[in-house]
């Protein structure tokens, strides 16, 4: 594993924490564990920094088992943009990726008794933005974005 | 902290403590586990307190969902008792607020068992 934060990204004035992680459970610690890093050099409360780290924690474990299959010779890519005001996620993993508007709707009255299927709607609950791009060369990637000023009108 | 889940019983009412997180891996087995033994026991009443559940994620969500559906299969009632805001906040969320029978005194709980059998 390795941890290289930057600010060389001088053009969009974001800093970078950039992580790559081998698809193990373990791992998703990790990743929490830079999310509420990153939370506090971005500034934000302990309300979006807990809903950040939630959303990084199911992001995750959405790569490592449906996006990797749990093959530990795959990696997960871990990229937090952070900017003045806004933090910018990227998760990408090496599967064949997912739509995120096809994934049946857990609040739904039929799949409210479902034992899974709430992870990427938590994910969109959580943050202020969110999308999938997939690609055949580089795997398919979340990117998800949540702003400084949402707390404050949240709070 | 990884999960912990203590078992005692009060009349007839199994009660399980659960403490740390729950979330995918060991921890949502092992509740798992501790369910099905009480379950397979013919204990049917269950009220879990998730008082010092610091941490709950959809993976967990899903096995509280789980035990509810396994429980009231075996005509057996599954509560919970002292929610966290967070897990109060998760639950009403994903809707499952009203689906649960929800409580924050014990002895209430306890005795809103026997009222029902």
């Amino acid at each position: 594993m390795s941890v290289t934060p930057s600010s060389s990204d001088t053009k969009s004035k974001a800093s970078v924490v950039e992580v790559t992680l081998e698809s193990t459970l373990k791992n998703v610690e990790v990743a929490e564990e830079i999310s509420r890093r990153v939370s506090a050099t971005a500034g934000f409360g302990p309300e979006a920094a807990f809903q950040m780290e939630m959303a990084v924690h199911e992001a995750v474990i959405n790569a490592i088992y449906h996006g990797n299959n749990q093959d530990p010779g795959k990696s997960v890519l871990l990229r937090f943009l952070i900017f003045e005001d806004r933090v910018e996620i990227h998760v990408r993993d090496q599967g064949k990726g997912f739509d995120p508007d096809r994934l049946p709707d857990p609040v739904a009255e039929k799949n409210l008794l479902n034992a899974s299927g709430r992870g990427i709607f938590l994910v969109r609950k959580f943050m202020d933005e969110f999308k999938v791009e997939t690609s055949v060369s580089s795997g398919t990637e979340v990117i998800m974005v949540k702003h400084l000023d949402s707390e404050i009108q949240s709070n | 902290m990884s999960m912990k889940a203590t078992v005692r019983q009060v009349d007839s009412v199994t009660v399980v403590d659960v403490s740390g997180r729950i979330t995918l891996g060991e921890d949502c087995k092992q509740l798992r586990e501790v369910i099905r033994e009480k379950l397979a026991k013919n204990h049917k009443n269950l009220l879990l307190n998730l008082a010092d559940v610091t941490y709950i994620d959809s993976s967990g969500i899903g096995e509280l969902v789980s035990a509810y559906t396994a429980v009231s299969n075996q005509g057996g009632q599954l509560k919970l008792l002292n929610l966290t805001r967070r897990v109060h906040d998760l639950l009403q969320i994903t809707k499952l607020y009203t689906v649960f029978d929800i409580h924050d005194d014990e002895a209430k709980a306890i005795s809103s068992f026997a009222t029902a059998s």
